[in-house]
């Protein structure tokens, strides 16, 4: 079955393309079902595939299939064609697996909105632009997967576009990207410029075979990074994501968290060789990763929505990724984003279960003691943040256990340092939400607390689903502790990133375990301490320092110093072009011929009087003259 | 025998004298019986034209006007006697509406 791989995204792709035609006409369980059954016809494919590599894997090349020639001009060509190896299969069986949950959660959570068909739509052509992504076998294609789901996000987030603040966070969201993507096509056509060639095999050869010089590799690494982190939402363009956060909950588990924010992690691992040839590029996107990580980090303390902690949360383990891929982990940092999808998903869903039983409530402050109204949610939620916060033995833990380790081993002990303290604000964030959501007095207003109900089957199987695989998925990816062939996950990528490269003694590893155990305690402890056990203590520290609680609160005013730098004065220069240009010279162009026309009438307006008499003499004086004309003009 | 050129001096002074009419007089009936006279000065210069080159086509051409003549005079008549019923007049210094 595994040849049958390039309908992984062109089963997704039809079904969006059936439903944006007739969705209208069809009823909301078939729309629902049909969504959900062409995502699961592709986890089915992706798995196949999946497990046809990991038998063969010996480093072969992987699958390939080129479905239709596209561009040829002079001397480059490229076609469609999709390739599958082991980088892209794990990403392609995330990708349709939270997919097809996220579906399937989507089928209760959406089943009163007025455009279901529109929603599922979307989410199907989101995923097929994603797994094109995923699966392209050059650049090109990538690109065309990439800009697929930015539209795609821009559409869902701004879904429910009647709301203002929705219509705006979808332009920002877009806005932000374009500038991303502006740096990225420039990469891509350095590339094609002197490479020659889109295809990522060649791409990532050619530091080696000098087609790039170090100069240009480093240069076209840093701007394709400058892509990633618009879409990837890390500094400085991470300001879209959680305003993205008015979309639809699901939509955030799988867009906005899950996949199509890991795509330029994704993008880095795919052209690991371009990145592993230039230090210099390596370093930036190991240290623009690490200050996210922990500058996200602080900002998720104090917010008080709940989608919006999750979201801050999101960017900065995105930035852990970033660790990874600029150490030279690859793999680690893959790792940690097949867990950080499980869990984050799980989170997100769990949240928008948590939003669905309280009606469209998001703020922390207004929630409290909800354990007992939901059992279902509390737990697979609880899971979710212990497998994030990376307490021992859930998923979370070993993925940001292999990312630290492989940081320290490389001797960046300072992006070491940085990734602890994340570590602690993580674990210290995800429970003062748990504290706040599900502990506590009930803050919920009368009204809603009346109907507080656990949701329908349909959200709570994919919550526990994804809350057995945010446990254990983890077991894929063991430390070196548990033997030498325990991580699985990190030989079965070796054939793309070639074998790890550093490796530290045994009880530096268990030190470095133990560090992070212990900051993921504390973190969780801290929590107890401020919201559980003196809930004043977070009070009196705002009131003690009210300088850093106010940074904290308005985002370190990143929003608004980009709106005085830049939103503002190009607002203001297009006002000015347009009081000046098209006020003036444009308008007054146009204005100035119809008023010539218009004197022009006037003046020979004189001509018309009316009077039979002045016409008859014009046609005489006519006659005469044509006469006389004759008359001389004949000899 | 009259000399050809006494006809087409006649014809002249009738053109000349249908102009001069049209131009002086005000009334619409008058001026439109100047355009009858020169109308017929035309005739009478190719009946003199037909004479002189001894061929039938002037004749055959002042047969049509006359035809053509006949009926604008009808569609001229009752255009003036419309105009008058309308507007109580057919001075063409009171009909000046269709000026710019």
């Amino acid at each position: 079955m595994a040849e049958y791989f390039w309908l992984i995204p062109l089963l997704p792709g039809a079904s969006a393309l059936a439903l944006l035609l007739f969705g209208r006409r069809l009823s909301r369980t078939w729309v629902a079902w049909q969504a959900s059954a062409a995502v699961f016809a592709s986890v089915i494919l992706s798995k196949a595939a999946f497990l046809h590599l990991a038998r063969t894997s010996d480093g072969a090349s992987g699958l390939s299939k080129t479905l239709l020639p596209w561009i040829a001009s002079g001397s480059f060509s490229t076609s469609i064609s999709f390739h599958l190896d082991e980088l892209s299969a794990v990403m392609a069986v995330v990708v349709t697996g939270v997919g097809f949950l996220i579906h399937v959660y989507s089928a209760g959570y959406m089943a009163e909105d007025r455009n279901h068909s529109r929603y599922f739509a979307f989410l199907n052509l989101f995923t097929f632009f994603m797994l094109v992504l995923v699966m392209a076998s050059d650049i090109v294609l990538m690109f065309v997967g990439w800009e697929g789901v930015g539209l795609c996000s821009y559409l869902l987030i701004g879904f429910w576009f009647e709301r203002p603040a929705a219509a705006k966070a979808g332009m920002k969201a877009f806005i932000v990207n374009r500038i991303g993507d502006a740096a990225f096509i420039i990469g891509i056509l350095i590339i094609l410029a002197s490479v020659g060639s889109a295809s990522f095999a060649v791409i990532n050869d050619a530091p080696r075979s000098g087609l790039l010089s170090a100069g240009l590799v480093t240069l076209v690494a840093i701007l394709l990074f400058v892509g990633a982190t618009g879409k990837s939402a890390q500094i400085p363009l991470y300001v879209w994501l959680p305003d993205a956060m008015e979309g639809p909950t699901p939509v955030s588990a799988l867009i906005h968290a899950a996949t199509m924010v890991t795509a330029g992690v994704y993008m880095v691992c795919r052209l690991s060789g371009l990145y592993a040839a230039s230090v210099p590029a390596s370093s930036v996107v190991a240290w623009v990763g690490g200050l996210t990580a922990v500058f996200a980090a602080t900002m998720a303390l104090v917010q008080n929505d709940v989608k919006r902690v999750l979201a801050y949360s999101t960017i900065s383990q995105i930035g852990y990724m970033f660790i990874g891929c600029g150490v030279g982990a690859y793999a680690a940092g893959m790792f940690h984003l097949v867990t950080h999808a499980f869990f984050k998903s799980l989170l997100f869903l769990a949240a928008g279960s948590v939003i669905h039983a309280l009606g469209g409530e998001q703020d922390m402050r207004r929630m409290g003691g909800l354990k007992k109204h939901l059992p279902v949610t509390f737990p697979v939620f609880l899971v979710g943040a212990l497998a994030i916060s990376g307490v021992p033995f859930l998923s979370g833990f070993f993925s940001k256990d292999a990312i630290l380790t492989s940081a320290y081993a490389g001797g960046h002990y300072v992006l070491y340092g940085l990734g602890l303290a994340g570590a602690i604000l993580t674990a210290f964030y995800m429970f003062r939400l748990i504290y706040m959501t599900f502990y506590g007095d009930e803050r919920t207003p009368r009204a809603a607390e009346n109907h507080i109900h656990e949701s329908p089957w349909t959200m709570t199987v994919p919550l526990v689903i994804l809350a057995v695989f945010s446990a254990l998925v983890g077991l894929i990816g063991l430390p070196v502790f548990f033997g030498e062939k325990a991580n699985l996950f990190g030989r079965f990528l070796e054939g793309v990133f070639g074998p790890a490269a550093h490796h530290l003694a045994l009880s530096t590893e268990t030190v470095l375990v133990l560090a992070a155990t212990l900051s993921a305690l504390l973190g969780i402890g801290l929590a107890f301490i401020f919201y559980r056990r003196s809930p004043d203590v977070p009070v009196r520290l705002a009131d003690r320092f009210p300088g850093i609680y106010r940074l904290l609160l308005g985002k370190y005013y990143v929003d608004e110093a980009y709106d005085a730098v830049v939103v503002r004065p190009l607002v203001r220069g297009a006002e000015l072009v347009y009081e000046h240009f098209d006020l003036k010279v444009i308008d007054g162009a146009l204005d100035g011929s119809a008023a010539a026309a218009g004197l022009a009438g006037k003046g020979l307006n004189v001509l018309q009087s009316g009077l039979v008499r002045d016409y008859a003499l014009a046609f005489l004086m006519g006659a005469i003259l044509f006469l006389g004309f004759l008359l001389i003009g004949a000899p | 025998m009259i000399p050809a050129s006494a006809f087409f001096i006649l014809a002249a002074l009738l053109f000349v004298l249908g102009v001069l009419a049209f131009f002086i007089k005000k009334d619409l009936l008058t001026q439109f019986m100047a355009v009858e006279v020169m109308l017929n000065a035309g005739n009478l210069a190719f009946l003199a034209l037909a004479k002189t080159l001894g061929k039938a086509d002037g004749q055959a051409i002042v047969l049509f006007v006359i035809t053509v003549a006949a009926a604008e005079a009808v569609i001229g008549l009752a255009i003036i006697v419309l105009v008058f019923r309308q507007r109580k007049s057919i001075r063409t210094d009171d009909l000046k509406d269709l000026k710019g």
